[in-house]
């Protein structure tokens, strides 16, 4: 008969940002344990409240069956000698296995014989092996950090108080330094009081709820989302939309109950980012916007607890905010004092990299390297670039950013405006930091992209010149995101620019500073990792591998250049011409993989078939040259997908590997030719068809 | 309640508990961990619970006593309970409902806090308690002090308390706060906060600080090197808290931080090592149940 097993760690606190691994890993951990030990199940469900990580597994049999286990030994040419006797060898595996050597078994794998150790292991009852698979379940569990406490050893993410293990009603004895498992459980840290006997399994369910412990993460969570709502709607406005706070505030409480409260209106005119940061980051309340998208003067915070006596919560948190918003705003008004561009002398104090100098040295080589790339690409102009570069990290010395570090470039922005800074470079102050994260939005303004590149590409050249380099998950400097933001700037304005010279310029800035990988190289490897990146951006917006991998054979130090060829190629593999174009690349290519002369020695040439084709070839040479040129990939395609007619002939009318060795040379001349001039837009030999 | 029933409840709450009442040590410090009734004690094997107030100093929080919550220097309350027992939350609760506080009233959150000292060259897991949204203590399990790991661990609760007399009194300045009947806060400490302020920002000489830094480091390493760890201790002290001077000052740049804040780990390294063997020595005076020595005595052969 199946029966119902319940697991619960009693614990303090658990970090709210440990939960959901927690949970994950115990149901894992679980369902590992319980397959190694034959035990089937019907179902395994794992949940956690900050005082509790639960197992439940549904339907569990109260058996192992018996097992036959097989063990492979030597061959059996090892383990017997030529007269048939044991050698040292087989008899070596029988004791190894605590088996006589008489009982082994011959069996024969894939043709060979080896010998075998059977063994037959009885099944245990359930109750018999669990207690050891819930150590084993609870001691895998793993932790960002753990501790220990009192006099004990065993570590875990905060001290573990009791635990509970039944089966069905059954007790499973387990323990942990001085905690004895039990039947006991406790509910809510306040609206429950002392220790709480469970029946059984379904009891164990009800008497947590009975005593204010909403146990399911899922439910607790849908709870929070439907109060914050409809506490917003009461109040005229709606939350913000924000999964990671409402996960947070899940894993902070076990009985939610939502309330609203509010501030003086006289806050809302610091930055509404500032206010919201204050909200989400220090108290965890939902900041709630009203009809037009502006911010009110309130918010929604949860309370663990019931509504009882929620006005004096209420009261705590809103005069907890006033006194935070209080200090934003004196920060507000101590960083508005002087114009931005005061703060800029503090970046000499401030460290960028201990080897690569102070934020001012940075600042100084942004101020170069983004009017160079603003040339390059003619976007904006050297003066507000200049402008925008000098001011871009100057509000990390800024209060509000010293308190609040994820504000930097949005209080930049602010100060920028109240300066009297021109709008674009105080939107380039904002925008050089874009994108923050996988999916943020580009920068906008011509100004803001162009620092933005200037930013990243100094990050990386210098990060990859003093041998910081990401590898594995290891990627402190967050080089990886740095380089699909340049991806994603670059293709998503199709600049035109040459990523090796802009390395080699910022490479320069590095002039005064001792480097671990000289100019060339460091220019090399970054170009490669940016180029990785583009293969994974472009394969995220739905381009087939096989194109991305054709275009960027044929190398270049542009990557708008290389979009333009994948774009050309999944154009022309939709098109009619395709198999054509396809036909006359493979005939010509597949005989010439190792010829490399394409000079066509025409005096030779007899046939009427090559004749044509070798003149054909010549009208459209020039101007697949050119179309080339001009990065009309689609045009130059059409011309050589329109040698088939010629190709076809040829290859009908004429033996080309011919005795003639001078005939053989100028054939093979002439299909190299062709198989070059593809050559010079992708490498089509690794077009899957 | 008033600013001094609150110490004088909170001292009478954790006597009863079993804790010796100490009072301020009178070296400047940033916080109560920083007495070496908290530094010292928590490291080897010897039993200790203690409690008391800490004056503590942090110059660069000074605002000319203008900002209604910042101070360069408040109190603390502290509370070591080493080792941490199983209750010690409860334990923790419990002092606050006397207080007046009752948790049923409120929303109390432990909110994950992890502490660190780097020029203590220690660190613990623990939370912050929010009292309906406001942080009121500090909450930590020690797993390392002075570089050396902690065992048996202490748990270590550090009171606001200000900001838990203005919950209590329903202040919005720590100015307005009632030390006792008649007498505010700001009428103990308003004129020192400006005058602190103003030495700390402004006059305080950064090659007077940084010579006695200097002479305080060599003279907190030449006691150590005699095996007095004590008043070594008092040394290391001072370079803790002319450290934070230097700072409030503008003194210390970027590059040197980072030096001066390890100069001063090492320093705090050396004496908790002078004080291990010391204990070691006086053969753990304060492990007074005799089976308890002899399991640690074997743990730390096996060790």
């Amino acid at each position: 008969m199946a029966r119902d097993l319940i697991l619960e760690i009693g614990v303090e606190e658990i970090p709210s940002a440990y939960m959901g691994r927690a949970i994950a890993d115990l149901k894992a951990n679980a369902l590992k344990q319980l397959n190694d030990a034959r035990l089937s199940y019907k179902e395994i469900q794992s949940y956690g409240t900050p005082r509790r990580l639960t197992l439940f597994v549904k339907g569990l049999e109260e058996k192992q069956p018996d097992a036959v286990i097989e063990i492979r030994g030597p061959k059996k040419s090892i383990a017997f000698d030529q007269e048939g006797n044991p050698t040292k060898a087989g008899l070596g595996f029988a004791r190894s296995h605590k088996a006589d050597f008489n009982n082994l078994e011959v069996r024969e794998v894939g043709g060979v014989e080896y010998i075998f150790v059977i063994k037959k292991e009885k099944g245990n009852a359930s109750t018999a092996i669990l207690p050891g698979i819930l150590l084993d379940i609870i001691n895998s569990l793993s932790f960002p950090k753990s501790m220990r406490w009192g006099y004990y050893h065993a570590r875990f993410a905060r001290p573990i108080r009791w635990l509970l293990a039944l089966l069905d009603s059954e007790r499973i004895n387990i323990q942990i330094e001085n905690i004895k498992s039990n039947n006991e459980t406790y509910g809510h840290r306040f609206l429950s009081s002392g220790v709480l006997p469970v029946k059984d399994v379904q009891h164990y369910f009800q008497v947590l709820r009975e005593n204010y412990v909403i146990l399911d993460q899922e439910e607790r969570k849908e709870l929070i989302r439907k109060q914050v709502l409809d506490i917003a709607a009461a109040a005229g406005g709606r939350p913000m939309e924000n999964e990671d706070l409402l996960e947070e505030i899940t894993y902070l409480l076990e009985y939610p109950t939502a309330f609203y409260g509010s501030f003086s209106p006289s806050y809302l005119n610091v930055p509404p980012e500032v206010l919201t940061t204050t909200m989400i980051e220090h108290q965890r309340y939902f900041p709630v916007y009203d009809a037009n998208g502006q911010l009110m003067a309130g918010f929604i915070g949860v309370g663990n607890g019931t509504d009882y006596s929620l006005d004096i919560v209420r009261a705590g948190n809103e005069r907890v905010l006033k006194a935070r918003l209080e200090d934003a705003l004196f920060f507000w008004n101590e960083d508005t004092r002087k114009p931005l561009a005061d703060m800029v002398t503090g970046l000499k104090e401030v460290l960028f990299h201990e080897r690569l100098g102070s934020i001012m040295d940075k600042v100084e080589r942004l101020q170069t390297l983004a009017v160079s790339i603003g040339e390059a690409c003619g976007l904006s102009d050297a003066a507000t670039l200049k402008r925008a570069a000098l001011l871009c990290k100057a509000d990390l010395v800024s209060s509000m950013v010293y308190e609040f570090p994820e504000l930097q470039g949005i209080m930049g922005r602010y100060y920028a405006i109240k300066s009297g800074e021109k709008p674009e470079v105080s939107q380039a102050v904002f925008e050089h930091y874009l994108p923050r994260s996988a999916g943020d939005t580009l920068p906008a303004t011509e100004s803001g992209k162009v620092l933005s590149l200037a930013e990243k590409i100094d990050n990386l050249v210098g990060c990859f010149a003093i041998g910081i380099k990401p590898s594995g998950s290891q990627d402190p400097y967050a080089l990886r995101r740095q380089a699909m933001g340049i991806v994603h700037i670059i293709l998503d304005s199709g600049l035109g620019l040459d990523l090796a010279k802009l390395a080699g310029k910022a490479y320069d800035n590095f002039a005064a500073i001792e480097t671990d990988s000289d100019r060339k190289n460091t220019i090399s490897e970054v170009l490669e990792f940016i180029v990785q990146r583009m293969r994974g951006v472009l394969l995220e917006r739905g381009y087939s591998y096989d194109l991305i991998d054709a275009a960027l054979a044929v190398p270049s130090n542009d990557i708008t250049d290389i979009s333009n060829r994948i774009e050309a190629l999944q154009d022309l593999r939709q098109s009619e011409i395709f198999e054509d174009f396809m036909v006359v690349y493979n005939r010509c290519h597949n005989l010439t993989k190792k010829w490399a002369d394409d000079s066509i020695n025409i005096k030779v040439l007899v046939d009427e078939s090559e004749i044509n084709l070798n003149r054909s070839f010549n009208l459209i040479k020039y101007d697949v040259y050119r179309d080339i040129n001009t990065r009309n990939y689609l045009g130059a395609c059409k011309m050589l997908a329109g040698l088939r007619p010629e190709v076809d002939d040829f290859f009908n009318a004429v033996m080309v590997m011919v005795d003639d060795v001078e005939l053989k040379a100028a054939r093979l001349g002439l299909l190299k030719a062709i198989a070059n001039l593809y050559n010079l837009i992708a490498d089509f030999s690794k077009i899957v068809v | 309640m008033n600013f001094q029933e609150i110490i004088l409840r909170l001292q009478n709450y954790w006597g009863k508990q079993g804790c010796i009442i100490q009072q301020p040590y009178d070296v400047e410090k940033g916080a109560g961990t920083m007495n070496p009734a908290t530094f010292l004690r928590s490291l080897g094997p010897e039993p200790w619970n203690v409690a008391y107030v800490e004056p503590s100093r942090r110059p660069t929080d000074g605002r000319y006593g203008e900002n209604p919550n910042r101070l360069q220097h408040y109190y603390q309350f502290q509370v070591i309970l080493k080792p941490s027992p199983d209750n010690v939350i409860d334990l923790y609760l419990n002092s606050l409902r006397d207080l007046g506080i009752e948790p049923e009233k409120h929303d109390i959150r432990l909110v994950e806090d992890n502490w660190e000292s780097p020029t203590l060259g220690a660190w613990g897991l623990g939370w912050e308690v929010w009292l309906d949204g406001m942080e009121i203590t500090q909450f930590t399990y020690f797993q390392q002090c002075g570089g050396v790991d902690c065992y048996p661990v202490c748990a270590e609760i550090t009171y606001g308390l200000e900001r838990i007399a203005m919950y209590i009194q329903n202040r919005e300045s720590v100015y307005d706060i009632e030390w006792v009947d008649g007498i505010t806060y700001a009428d103990v400490h308003h004129q020192t906060e400006v005058d602190y302020s103003h030495y700390n920002f402004e006059l305080a000489d950064v090659d007077t600080l940084m010579q006695m830094f200097n002479l305080c480091e060599q003279e907190a390493q030449r006691i150590a090197a005699r095996h007095f760890p004590q008043p070594a201790y008092d040394y290391v002290l001072k370079c803790s808290h002319l450290f934070n001077l230097l700072d409030a000052r503008g003194a210390i740049s970027v590059t040197e931080r980072t030096g001066y804040i390890a100069r001063v780990r090492n320093l705090a390294r050396l004496v908790a090592g002078e004080y291990l063997d010391q204990r070691k020595r006086l053969g753990y005076p304060l492990i007074k149940d005799e089976e308890l020595r002899k399991d640690l005595i074997i743990d730390e052969e096996v060790l």
